[in-house]
């Protein structure tokens, strides 16, 4: 056969057509290469990180908090195992079945089922999801035995916080709370907040320090696939655990004030007149700082907002309270600085008539001719007003101030309420009003507008023990093994010799025979304490009813019996310690709080002995000298 | 008795066609194949099955489909040509018929034993089809309309046909395909300027017509990052994965994307992708490279022809093949659409890596009986 001659054209049309489509091709496949160079050799860098991005999670690893412990070591809140059971639901073929098991160990309420098969049906299927918490050992070991029952069921060991001394810390070391959004809000670039079952500390030391006891986040660099699923691990970085916290509390008096004090709604500060360090802070009653780890229940908590002794109120720093006759160490030491002869004598009747009205003092028959050793110790009410009215009220108060009165502290435990110091202008500033004399009289006994809080009367009472220095009460003895360093307290401008006579005045009361407090001083050698009494009315006494006898504080209900005060130092020869005490409705200072002072006070001076020791191993530590830089 | 040489031409004997069988063309895709198999077993995260192993078995059959299609005589191709197009027109139909819904779409058939994806043999069938009508077509009739609406049906109807399935990428190499033999056989080129504006202008149209899927396809293709974790994942992970390869990849197994799922499909549509990631742009370019020597080898077959109709069919699949690796590069690299066509000889898939291999063996009987001289419009065996 012979090639068609027409085929010519065919063909050589087809081969350049050819040519032309294998030119296009050539340059299709230029295209593609080009483009694979743009991606792999310019651009790789960018899709580099890309693909690491895809492929490594960062996961956050929360760090460890910080322990608090009191000045000997003993921790007062500690990082407790919480056992805790999971599920991971592509391990089982029937969840319900696999809860059902469990429920022979682990109580599962509907609402708890209801919540579990919801958290399983928003997570992946290889996530795992929580059962139950707070296991006891028993049921922990009990679904380590039965796993292989249990399918899809894990045992997990977990962090949670726990206060081993529960409501005898509460209002002072505080709480930690999960996260609310409010938190988030407040510190939105910090992530650990967003971290699943993490921590705050709301309260207390727990929140003043929350920053320094959380530590830094650590992370985990896990190689994912696309559905999230955990391929292995790459790094770790554990973070740094939070710092370990020490207070300046005595843990041994602490127990000891709290159980003293059980039964009232009190409060009590201990506090070393040298430092401010406070060994010591009660306010009872008080709640379960574990409970509010995980929310506290509704019943408990309305259980507690019921509760008529306010167990709630951190009342050392929040209740404020009339300072009674314990403010007449106050007005004393101003009435000497007015150059009030202390041996000039006032005559007391029981009666001290001023403008249109009759003073009284609490001693009916009256004192007798009272000078200002005589009138604190006595706690005369007379003496005081005549001083009083002598020297006029911002006297009073400048003095009052100077010793800590009518201001907050920054203290590690937030809430402080700063009461109120009057002076004239105060009055007409906050009243509108004028001051009259008659306020004079009655602040001189620290009645009337005056108010303070515990903290405060400690604090006060450490500057009269201590010779005019003011010390600030602080509670932070170090920070990791950092201790807290603090500038020498200003002198207060006093002459120490006034503080003197106002010591002696109080030893008057505890320890000569007539004293307000004599009833319950201490009579071991050495551990001599001096205080000062104080009664505070919480209601008005009529003039019928004083014409008819006032009525004693056991005939009243308890809500109107008057606040019953005592402060004091020790010992008296060689103060080191200050104390205050405020029992609500306890009737009278002298029958109720100084007793329980002394009570206190006779066991922090035992474990002086201890403190000493420990001090006489530290060789850092220049007590009276270090002070917390922060409260400076 | 049955007559072998009715099957594979009087002229030679099996001995000699075997010696005139193109081996260093088997050798290519043989070694294409195995980038493929290599692959196929790293996404396996270093496993024969469940991909490498069937591929190995369905390559070998490939090559056995490709020796015996190659014996036969290429004018029994050329005789069977039409009936086969009709035949696989039948089969496309059917499969809009009964077919059932693989992959969100309509394209297989279930025929008992195997399943069969009747668009494939239709891409070969077109192929035989309009290489025997234009062979039948001196070069200055060519071009006359009225021998224009033959072949033009021929093209129209199953691509109809298999868009509806839909599937619109078989469609469109389907047009390729068809478009390849009208060019080489010598169509004026003022027909090309006036459908490529015809298609322009029917473009509203063809919208109008598209699946959501499809046209969200079109949407993610013109802007990736629009939706990075629903439509444009597939594009933005193929190209975090090619980028990330860099020079020389991150090692053979040792692909993140891939390994750890990032990369979608990646045994079949983003088989490339991988490689590109795992052995980087030298592989990737080894792998366009043998392309480009395969093609070459395979547009030379087509020149060497004696007959137009082996000219023909031999330039088509030659294009055919081309276009499906150009569309599948392109497409893993953020260059065209995702339309779903796999890289050929290298993606996992049965019917492809078959009817390629069919498509290759007539490229070999071509080959074989590149100077077989047939007469226009005779028949072959006169």
């Amino acid at each position: 056969m012979a090639i068609d001659r027409r085929d010519t054209g065919r063909y050589q049309t087809f081969t350049r057509r050819t040519l032309i489509l294998g030119g296009a091709q050539a340059a299709a496949f230029t295209l593609l290469g080009s483009r694979l160079y743009y991606l792999q050799i310019s651009k790789t860098d960018e899709y580099t990180m890309l693909a690491e991005e895809n492929r490594v999670n960062v996961r956050l690893l929360a760090p460890l908090r910080g322990r608090i412990v009191d000045r000997y070591g003993t921790v007062l809140a500690s990082n407790r195992q919480n056992y805790r059971a999971v599920i991971i639901s592509e391990q089982t073929p029937d969840v319900e079945e696999t809860l059902d098991r469990l429920a022979r160990i682990v109580e599962i309420t509907p609402e708890m089922r209801k919540r579990i098969l919801r958290d399983i049906a928003r997570a992946p299927r290889f996530m795992p999801v929580t059962v139950a918490e707070n296991l006891t050992w028993e049921q922990f070991a009990q679904i380590n035995v039965n796993q292989p029952d249990l399918a899809g069921l894990q045992p997990d060991v977990g962090e949670t916080r726990f206060y081993p001394y529960s409501e005898e810390l509460a209002h002072v070391v505080g709480y930690v709370t999960p996260v609310y959004q409010r938190d988030i809000d407040k510190d939105p670039d910090e992530p650990l907040l967003k971290l699943p079952g993490f921590r705050v500390g709301k309260s207390g030391v727990e929140q003043y320090y929350d920053a320094k006891l959380r530590g830094s986040a650590g992370a985990s660099h896990v190689e994912v696939n696309a559905f999230g699923r955990v391929i292995r691990e790459l790094s770790k970085d554990n973070g740094k655990p939070g710092a370990e916290v020490v207070l300046t509390l005595d843990m041994e008096v602490q127990k000891f004030a709290c159980e003293r004090l059980k039964d009232e709604s009190a409060s009590a500060v201990v506090m070393d007149i040298h430092t401010g360090e406070v060994i010591t802070y009660v306010s009872t009653p008080a709640f379960d700082p574990n409970q509010f780890n995980t929310g506290y229940g509704v019943k408990a908590y309305k259980a507690l907002l019921d509760n008529p002794y306010l167990p709630l109120t951190n009342k050392a720093i929040a209740g404020l309270y009339p300072p009674g006759s314990t403010f007449k160490t106050i007005t004393s030491i101003a009435a000497l600085k007015a150059g009030i002869d202390p041996k000039q004598t006032v005559r007391c009747t029981g009666k001290y008539p001023f403008g249109n009205h009759v003073f009284h003092c609490w001693k009916k028959e009256g004192h007798g001719n009272m000078d200002m050793h005589d009138g604190i110790k006595h706690s005369c009410d007379v003496y005081f007003y005549d001083v009083a009215r002598r020297i006029g009220i911002d006297a009073i108060a400048a003095v009052a101030k100077d010793f800590g009165l009518g201001e907050t502290y920054d203290f590690e435990v937030q809430g402080e309420k700063q009461g109120i110091v009057p002076t004239q202008a105060w009055k007409r500033a906050v009243m509108g009003e004028g001051w009259h004399q008659g306020e004079t009289l009655i602040c001189g006994i620290g009645q009337g507008f005056l108010l303070t809080n515990p903290l405060q009367l400690a604090t006060m009472m450490a500057r009269i023990a201590n010779g005019g220095m003011a010390v600030r009460p602080r509670l932070t003895r170090a920070i990791g093994t950092e201790m807290m360093q603090m500038p020498p307290a200003p002198m207060i401008d006093v002459d120490p010799a006034f503080l003197k006579i106002v010591q002696d005045g109080m030893n008057g009361v505890s320890n000569e025979p007539g004293g307000t407090a004599y009833r319950s001083r201490i009579t071991q050698e050495g551990y001599e304490l001096a205080g000062k009494t104080g009664s505070a009315q919480v209601r008005r006494i009529s003039m019928a009813e004083r014409e008819g006898g006032v009525r004693k504080n056991d005939a009243l209900e308890w809500r109107l019996r008057d606040h019953a005060l005592f402060i004091c130092f020790a010992p008296v020869a060689k103060p080191q310690y200050a104390l205050s005490l405020v029992i609500e409705h306890g009737g009278s200072g002298s029958g109720a709080a100084a007793p329980a002072a002394r009570d206190i006070m006779l066991k922090v001076l035992e474990r002086n002995v201890v403190r000493e020791q420990a001090r006489s191993d530290e060789p850092h530590d220049h007590s009276g000298h270090d002070h917390d830089t922060e409260h400076g | 008795m049955f007559d072998l040489t009715r099957f594979t031409g009087r002229d030679m004997k099996i001995s000699e066609k075997l010696v005139e069988f193109n081996w260093g063309f088997l050798l290519l895709i043989t070694a294409i194949a195995s980038i493929g198999f290599a692959m196929l077993y790293s996404v396996a995260d270093g496993s024969l099955s469940p991909w490498a192993m069937r591929q190995m078995i369905r390559f070998a059959a490939g090559v056995g489909i490709m020796i015996f299609v190659a014996m036969i005589d290429i004018r029994v191709w050329m005789s069977v040509a039409y009936p086969l197009y009709g035949v696989a027109l039948a089969l496309v139909t059917a499969v809009d018929i009964v077919g059932f819904k693989g992959m969100g779409a309509q394209r297989w058939l279930d025929l008992g034993i195997i399943q069969l994806q009747p668009s494939e043999v239709m891409k070969v069938a077109i192929l035989l089809a309009l290489a025997r009508y234009f062979h039948g077509l001196p070069l200055e009739e060519v071009s006359r309309i009225r021998n224009l609406i033959v072949p033009l049906l021929m093209v129209v109807v199953p691509v109809g046909l298999v868009i509806e399935q839909p599937d619109l990428g078989t469609g469109i190499l389907l047009i390729i395909s068809g478009g390849t033999i009208f060019f080489a056989a010598g169509l004026r080129w003022r027909y090309f300027i006036v459908s490529g504006l015809a298609v322009l202008g029917a473009i509203p149209i063809i919208w109008e017509r598209l699946h959501d899927y499809q046209r969200n396809r079109v949407f993610t293709f013109l802007d990736p990052e629009r939706d990075p974790l629903g439509a444009g994942y597939h594009i933005l992970q193929s190209k975090i994965a090619l980028g990330s390869g860099g020079l020389f990849g991150k090692g053979f197994m040792a692909g993140t994307q891939a390994q750890l799922n990032f990369l979608p499909e990646k045994q079949t549509d983003f088989i490339f992708t991988m490689l590109g990631e795992e052995m980087g742009f030298a592989g990737a370019l080894f792998l366009l490279f043998l392309y480009a020597v395969t093609l070459t080898m395979a547009a030379n077959v087509a020149l060497q022809c004696r007959n137009q109709f082996a000219r023909l069919l031999a330039l088509g699949i030659a294009v055919s093949f081309f276009f499906y690796v150009f569309i599948n590069a392109a497409m893993v690299m953020g260059l065209l659409p995702v339309v779903g066509v796999p890289m050929p000889l290298v993606s996992y898939g049965g019917t492809a890596m078959l009817s390629l291999m069919f498509a290759f063996g007539l490229l070999m009987s071509c080959h074989i009986h590149r100077n077989v001289e047939v007469t226009r419009g005779s028949s072959p065996f006169s």
